[in-house]
């Protein structure tokens, strides 16, 4: 890397595209994406699904399925070293140490048969050498850290012991016990009911302020990037459609898709609601990786489509300051709100 | 509404599940998944049910269809108690309600073309055979926004919205008058959810069917249904018109639903989690309310009594003893 | 980064195949052995087809002035000690282990998926009696279970089939029922339920379908074990009877005698059952892989 990097930038990919070979052609689905993450900072990625978000999480831990997928450009480097050029054995050494991932699925993410210590014990000694006593009892801090009553004896239990709310609490305790300069929480709420959403939103991000984690949030839910996220990207069809800091993404959405998200989502009645009013739709349905339209992938449902949008692909220009957008018609738009 | 007689009056609904431990299988404890759940629909209505994964908001919905079968309790279906009909006497009150289920891609055979899943349920009561079904399933698509030309694919050859799209005109077929929807979008993409939901708006406005309308996202059940319940625990705690349970939650709990829902616009200021821990286990549930063991109000009558739903104000039902029966005032 | 050719890419993971033959010759490309064992089938099938113009003598034909005579030019897998040509022995062999294969592998399946769909779909007693009648058979080792049965029953073509199919229905209905477990809480069978569909047609329309590739894969894999048992049978004295030529029969009126003296009569049918059970277990695991993959493992 020849360019510099601001000192305090935990992560920066650029151009990273990774594609899958598949037996109905070749799916693009992370291309061209670039974006960074600072100390402390929340990257949230939105996007529906195949719109590239959580490939983009799985290429920067270097787990894409291999086959069919394939890292064939670009450069993920973390704290300074290129991620792509290491060889597997210190990529290890890196994957939950310095960057940890939680999934959204927190059952299947424990080890059945193992208790809750001796799994975030694991996760530690794979990277420290500590004696096993100290193991333990560092096992013990990270789950009152993430507020779990009666760490020392939940470390005993079992993951099916643990409510759904619980186990989540202990997936971040494992994935924060090495201290990671970044953290990816990919749909980390999504499985959880709105009560505990509400809980673990507050911790991971309170943690991560704390810690001086930087964290990757992959979501579609536009509500919990509006209250975690200070920076957000927009994926669609692999691309990044729009890039923005959380208050100029809501307050002038640049990209039609984008709008055409925010409309859909029914918000939750304020007393002086209109009654069924229609939800806006965005028409038609996201186009198959492999038979993408030429010029912008959103063009065939999008209202605002001209001839260009139909033949060239729009650049990422910085429509206002600090943020981009990936449209022909973002200028018009900018203007006109 | 004011319908003389509402379409669908359940009462006292109850349905147990015994829980089997050991070598010999005995029954071991109960969970009660639904415990005494009381409520009326009337005929176009939407009625809105809420609450978090566990609360019985499911089992009601098979329960009501008789898919599952109630413990104790009655359900009117224009008057008619069908919880104690034989599976045959209940058979031609299948063509009345239906349902339609969360996962497109599981609620649909992959072996069948999706003309003939539309069309068996026309076979299957005899209503219409050959080139009359194919006239009746090719309209049904064009209802549902699918294109008569695709009755002979099969269903992994559609995206979950037309999936869904099928699933609804399966349920249509036989001209239903309650159309049960079970999480009919929670598995769908933000922009196709919006296309779905429009579509069972339209189809009720033109069809004048109710719709038991079953979901945990707020937001959701708050757009389509006239009214909403709020359950916890196999309970509904409180039941009220969607303008007044928004505008004026009265249980703790459906405030602390309210409350966590994150909100689209980063203005809005975070509050912190009303409410801490989990659900508790609907095996052995907590005396009295069931909430009190999460609710930062409770007094001691909470945890010795069971509220019953009361009066708080015009078309709104509360069970809490708060304020004597009406439940916290914000 | 080491450069990529997307082309070859793509064509490893079958991009091109377009249209069946394109799809088969892929797939023939991806599954190699398996492609080697459908070829071991299919020569097989053929081979019992066609036995009498592939095969150069009469089978049964007795030709006491060639007895014991080793592999030449005129007699290609030498004679046995009645003189019969031992290559056209083994050419008529393979009907009798296709006819006794396929055939107990059909009835053993069949019968296997009625107690199996039975079994998980009415559940209850019926259930109940099924899964333990099911225990009892599977405690005995198929072999042994054949063997009480042809000897009861007594050696003939119909008598062999059927005792090598009664032990599979354990088998097979124990992966149906399982598989129709599954199936019974998916919601699209709910949905059936919930128009008023009746439990029969629902087993027959829905569940059923459901179930045939995991059936062609456990049945392909059993056709292999099926012609073992037959061989072993036939082996033991208690197969096809004389004179038709069984390979079992073949290698055990010859193994003890004439092992050391004419090893070609012990050799040759060893080859023929060894490649029939080794080209249809190499097909089952690909057709496996394809059709199942959960399977795998």
């Amino acid at each position: 890397m020849s360019e510099a990097i601001p000192a305090e930038t935990v992560l920066d990919v650029k151009n990273l595209q990774t594609v899958f070979f598949t037996n109905s052609g070749l799916f693009r689905a992370v291309d061209d994406v670039s974006f960074s993450v600072r100390r402390g900072e929340t990257l949230a990625i939105v996007g529906e699904s195949g719109c590239g978000k959580s490939v983009s999480a799985l290429s920067i831990m270097r787990l894409v399925p291999d086959p069919p997928g394939r890292i064939v450009g670009g450069s993920v480097t973390l704290e300074g070293t290129d991620l792509l050029k290491l060889d597997d054995a210190a990529m290890r050494s890196i994957r939950g140490n310095r960057i940890s991932m939680i999934f959204q699925e927190p059952m299947t993410s424990l080890n059945p048969v193992m208790r809750i210590g001796d799994q975030i014990i694991e996760a530690v000694r794979l990277h420290q050498k500590v004696s096993s006593k100290e193991a333990w009892k560092q096992a013990v801090d990270m789950l009152r850290l993430v507020r779990i009553p009666e760490p020392e004896r939940r470390a005993q239990e079992y993951p099916h012991q643990l409510s759904g709310g619980m186990r989540q609490r202990a997936m971040i305790a494992m994935a924060l016990a090495c201290r990671p300069a970044l953290l990816i929480a990919d749909e980390p709420t999504t499985a959880l009911d709105v009560t505990i959403q509400a809980q673990i939103l507050a911790l991971i991000v309170d943690l991560q302020q704390r810690l001086g984690t930087g964290l990757i949030l992959i979501t579609h839910d536009l509500g919990v990037v509006a209250q975690t996220a200070q920076r957000v990207i927009v994926m669609y069809a692999g691309k990044k459609v729009e890039e923005a800091t959380v208050e100029s993404l809501f307050e002038t959405p640049l990209h039609p898709y984008t709008r055409g998200l925010m409309a859909s989502i029914p918000a939750v009645p304020s007393p002086d609601a209109k009654a069924d009013v229609r939800l806006v739709e965005i028409p038609g349905m996201v186009p198959s990786l492999t038979r993408l339209p030429p010029g912008c992938a959103f063009a065939p449902r999008c209202k605002l489509a001209i001839d260009r949008c139909r033949q060239e692909y729009p650049p990422l220009d910085e429509v206002k300051s600090n943020h981009w957008a990936a449209c022909w018609r973002a200028g018009e738009m900018a203007e006109a709100s | 509404m004011t319908e003389q007689r509402p379409l669908l009056e359940v009462t006292d609904l109850v349905k147990h599940y015994a829980v089997r431990g050991g070598v010999l299988r005995r029954q071991v404890g109960t969970v009660h998944a639904v415990d005494g759940v009381s409520f009326a629909l009337g005929a176009g209505e939407t009625l809105g049910l809420v609450g978090e994964s566990g609360c019985g908001k499911s089992t009601v919905a098979r329960t009501v269809l008789r898919l599952v079968e109630p413990t104790s309790g009655a359900i009117k279906l224009d008057g008619e108690d069908i919880a104690p009909l034989s599976k045959t006497a209940l058979r031609p009150y299948r063509r009345s309600m239906q349902i339609v289920f969360q996962d497109p891609f599981a609620s649909l055979n992959p072996r069948m073309t999706a003309g003939d899943i539309v069309g068996e349920p026309l076979t299957v009561h005899g209503i219409a055979t050959g080139a009359k079904k194919q006239e009746r399933v090719a309209e049904l698509f064009q209802q549902v926004g699918l294109r008569p030309d695709q009755m002979k694919n099969f269903p992994h050859q559609f995206s979950g919205g037309q999936r869904q799209r099928i699933c609804i005109a399966r349920a249509l077929s036989l001209g239903p008058r309650l159309i049960v929807c079970d999480e009919p979008v929670s598995a769908l993409d933000v922009s196709i959810q919006a296309q779905v939901i429009n579509l069972l708006i339209d189809l009720q406005r033109k069809q004048n069917f109710s719709y038991l309308f079953i979901a945990h996202d707020l937001a959701v059940v708050a757009h389509i249904s006239h009214r909403v319940a709020v359950m916890y625990l196999g309970r509904i705690v409180e039941i009220a018109d969607k303008h007044e349970l928004f505008a004026n939650p009265r249980h703790p709990y459906t405030q602390a639903l309210l409350a966590s829902v994150p909100i689209a616009d980063p203005k809005a200021k975070r509050t912190a989690p009303l409410i801490d821990g989990d659900v508790p286990s609907p095996i052995n549930p907590p005396s009295g309310c069931a909430f009190h063991t999460r609710c930062p109000y409770a007094i001691d009558r909470c945890k010795t009594e069971r509220p019953m739903l009361q009066a708080a104000g015009t078309a709104h039902q509360v069970a809490c003893w708060l304020n004597d029966g009406t439940g916290r005032s914000e | 980064m080491a450069t990529i050719n997307f082309d070859s890419e793509l064509r490893r993971a079958g991009a091109n195949a377009t249209g069946g033959w394109g799809r088969l010759a892929f797939l023939a490309q991806r599954h190699v052995l398996g492609t080697v064992g459908l070829i071991i089938m299919l020569l097989f099938v053929l081979t019992a087809i066609f036995a009498d113009l592939i095969s150069r003598y009469d089978p049964l034909t007795v030709d006491s002035a060639h007895r014991l005579a080793p592999p030449s030019m005129l007699h290609w897998f030498g004679t046995d000690s009645f003189g019969r040509d031992v290559w056209s022995r083994i050419i008529h062999g393979a009907r009798i282990s296709l006819a006794v294969g396929i055939g107990s592998t059909t009835l053993g399946a069949t019968l296997g998926v009625i107690v199996g769909l039975a079994s998980g779909y009415l559940s209850g007693w019926v259930d109940l009696v099924f899964q333990r009648v099911t225990d009892i058979l599977q405690s005995l080792p198929l072999l042994v279970l054949a063997l009480v049965m042809t000897a009861a029953l007594g050696p003939s073509l119909p008598n062999v089939i059927l005792a090598i199919a009664i032990p599979l229905i354990p088998t097979v209905a124990r992966v149906i029922r399982a598989n129709t477990l599954a199936l019974r809480e998916q919601p699209f069978v709910e949905a059936a339920k919930s128009i008023g569909m009746s439990e029969m047609r629902i087993a027959l329309r829905h569940v059923l379908p459901n179930t045939i590739a995991p059936l062609i894969v456990l049945a392909t894999a059993q056709l292999g074990s099926t012609i073992l048992t037959e061989a072993s049978l036939s082996f033991l004295g208690l197969g096809i009877p004389e004179p038709y030529p069984s390979w079992g029969r073949m290698l055990s009126e010859s193994a003890a005698e004439y092992v050391r003296t004419a090893p070609w009569l012990v050799i040759f049918p060893g080859i023929a059952i060894s490649l029939a059970v080794f080209g249809t277990n190499l097909f089952g695991d690909a057709l496996r892989d394809i059709l199942d993959p959960r399977q795998r493992g």
